[in-house]
């Protein structure tokens, strides 16, 4: 008894089922070809021409239309589907179908200028890494500065606190920069045969912006030309006191040889310096003396009693 | 802008951007097409290029003049305003009366011709005839190619081609399964070929696929087939030439068996025998004395150490 019923419910089951299914099958001869990629599918059946002659074109069509387009769904059906903001979508494959393109595929672009120097140079692209914390270089700078705000000095420059690898402009910067901290400031400090004389070197000059304070601009402007219709030339003040200041020390040193030299001829020894001295200290003198006679116009006003009381 | 010799120098970023779109790419954009008319046309024709322009919407343009040419002799004039529009494909009507009611079907490559198919409208129900209620604009339609024909004359299979190519709408990766309704079926019968178009309308069935029921809209053509250009077989390959960019990459070091085993290689670095590390066995270890150069022997094949 209990065999019998689960055979019938099994039955039941699989009628139901059936009935179901019934619904959407659609018997074909052929199975039909499809491309789900283009939503196209290919029916390779033959058409009863009697039964299309037969009934009214456009049914015997609507009804032949809807049979394919159930096998059509029922395959892509069968296909992954997603949900996609609130909608169900079903994810289509390629398309199997070869259409021809459009245009032909692109050519690849034609090496640029710097592409060909640096095939030809054998230059490889060096990926920048991004800037790595430097822990050696981080103490270094850190105990410079301890020392610094201890003695109360300046911390040295970029460059010349070691890292632990320097790139060649930090070499050559540090380089450039011991070159100049010489008491002459690296005037007379011999180069390599080689060596390239150090660019950017020498006083930054600043600009005023071109459209700026108008009023100070004005101001300077008049000043200028105020310079330039007075008779009397201007004063450079530093300029002044260090000639001055030569001055002295020549007359000084003058004076010395002088004295050094009436003793010395008692003596009898003639130094060559001595004589070569005079003769400069004569050139010297000429040139001083023009130079001064000028100096000692310009002088005039301010300078005018130091002068005169130094001569 | 002015053409030197068909070279244009791109002077704004959008202009640059607007020609990058036009120039040849590994994906390729949607086909635009151009719709034109003939010398003469006639009403059926008119509203014919009409309903196939609504059907194609935003990728086709619609010329209101009068094209005095004839493609199947000078394809010069199409070529030109397929550069201008950056279509490949086009839609020629017109009407005499050795051929009444023509619509030429064709696609270009390089904007140069490739395919015309030359069908002529016997019967025509326009989009307005049929009232009802119409799918939305740009929807992806299902297309249905139903006859042997379509399979074995190389006519139809070229027209075949043509037409999917034609209304297939942009390749998309994902469809709204909400929205497939629009259905294009083509049918190949007795040298004539019937087009219908119907909205699908998804049915509740017992199970997670629907049943469809269709509900005829416009247009409803029935085409016959008259003249062909059929492009060359050499520039037709060269049409489906696929850049190499776009093929799927193989993954190297797998094979499969003939039973479907996957199978891949493992690549090992020289290893020294002499030295290789086995199980241990306590009894087989070196002892002392001459009875361990018979053990030596009968132990392991790869151990040739003298012990002495």
């Amino acid at each position: 008894m209990a065999a019998c019923s689960i055979e019938d419910v099994l039955a039941k089951a699989e009628q139901d089922e059936a009935e179901k299914l019934k619904s959407i099958t659609v018997q074909k001869e052929l199975d039909l070809e499809f491309d789900i990629g283009n939503l196209v599918a290919y029916d390779k059946n033959r058409i009863d021409i009697r039964q299309f002659r037969e009934q009214k074109k456009d049914d015997f069509l609507r009804s032949l239309a809807r049979d394919n387009t159930q096998l059509l769904i029922n395959e892509i059906w069968k296909h992954p589907t997603e949900r996609v903001e609130e909608v169900i979508v079903v994810k289509l494959p390629e398309p199997t179908t070869a259409l021809p393109r459009e245009k032909p595929p692109p050519k690849p672009r034609p090496p640029t200028k710097w592409e060909e120097f640096a095939k030809l140079k054998g230059i490889q692209k060096k990926k920048k890494t991004n800037l790595v914390w430097d822990d050696v270089a981080k103490n270094e700078l850190h105990r410079l500065r301890n020392i610094a705000r201890a003695q109360k000095i300046k911390v040295p420059g970029v460059g010349l606190t070691p890292t632990a690898q320097q790139s060649t402009t930090d070499l050559s910067r540090a380089v450039n920069v011991a070159k100049v901290s010489t008491a002459s400031a690296g005037k007379f400090q011999d180069r390599l045969p080689k060596e390239k004389a150090p660019r950017n070197t020498g006083k930054k000059r600043k600009f005023q912006p071109v459209i700026g304070n108008f009023s100070s601009e004005k101001q300077r402007q008049l000043d200028l030309l105020k310079v330039m219709d007075s008779k009397k030339p201007r004063l450079d003040v530093n300029k002044a006191v260090n000639k001055q200041m030569r001055e002295d020390d020549r007359e000084e040193s003058a004076a010395k040889f002088r004295k050094g030299g009436k003793k010395g001829r008692k003596g009898g020894h003639f130094s060559g310096k001595g004589g070569g001295g005079k003769g400069k200290g004569g050139g010297k003198g000429k040139g001083g003396g023009g130079k001064g006679r000028a100096g000692g116009k310009g002088q005039g006003p301010p300078g005018g009693k130091k002068g005169a009381g130094k001569r | 802008m002015k053409q030197k010799e068909g070279v244009i120098k791109p002077k704004t970023k959008r202009a640059k951007r607007f020609l990058d779109n036009r120039a040849p790419k590994l994906t390729e954009n949607v086909k635009n097409v151009m719709i034109m008319k003939g010398g003469n046309t006639s009403m059926t024709v008119t509203q014919a290029l009409k309903d196939i322009y609504a059907l194609k919407k935003p990728s086709a343009v619609l010329y209101k003049k009068k094209n005095i040419t004839r493609p199947f002799e000078d394809s010069s004039s199409l070529e030109f305003f397929s550069k201008k529009t950056d279509s490949s494909l086009f839609l020629f009507g017109s009407h005499n009366k050795k051929r009444p009611n023509n619509l030429i079907f064709g696609r270009l490559f390089d904007f140069h011709v490739l395919d015309m198919i030359e069908l002529g409208i016997e019967k025509y129900n326009s989009l307005s005839a049929i009232k009802n209620s119409k799918c939305p604009e740009g929807t992806k339609p299902m297309l249905v190619f139903a006859g042997e024909a379509f399979d074995h004359d190389d006519d139809h299979k070229r027209l075949k081609s043509l037409l999917t190519d034609f209304f297939r709408g942009p390749v998309v990766p994902s469809v709204r399964l909400a929205g497939l309704e629009h259905v294009l079926h083509f049918t190949a019968l007795e040298g004539k070929i019937y087009m219908r178009s119907y909205r699908s309308l998804l049915k509740k069935s017992g199970c997670r696929t629907p049943r469809i029921e269709l509900e005829e809209i416009g247009p409803s053509f029935d085409f016959v087939l008259r003249r062909t250009h059929l492009a060359s077989d050499d520039l037709y390959k060269t049409a489906h030439r696929q850049p190499k960019a776009l093929k799927p990459k193989k993954k190297k070091n797998i094979s499969h068996d003939t039973f479907g085993t996957k199978f891949g290689r493992l690549h090992m670095q020289k290893q020294d025998l002499a030295k290789l590390q086995t199980r241990k066995m306590k009894g087989l270890r070196k002892r002392r004395g001459p009875a361990a150069a018979a053990e030596g022997e009968t132990s392991l094949k790869t151990a040739k150490v003298e012990v002495e």
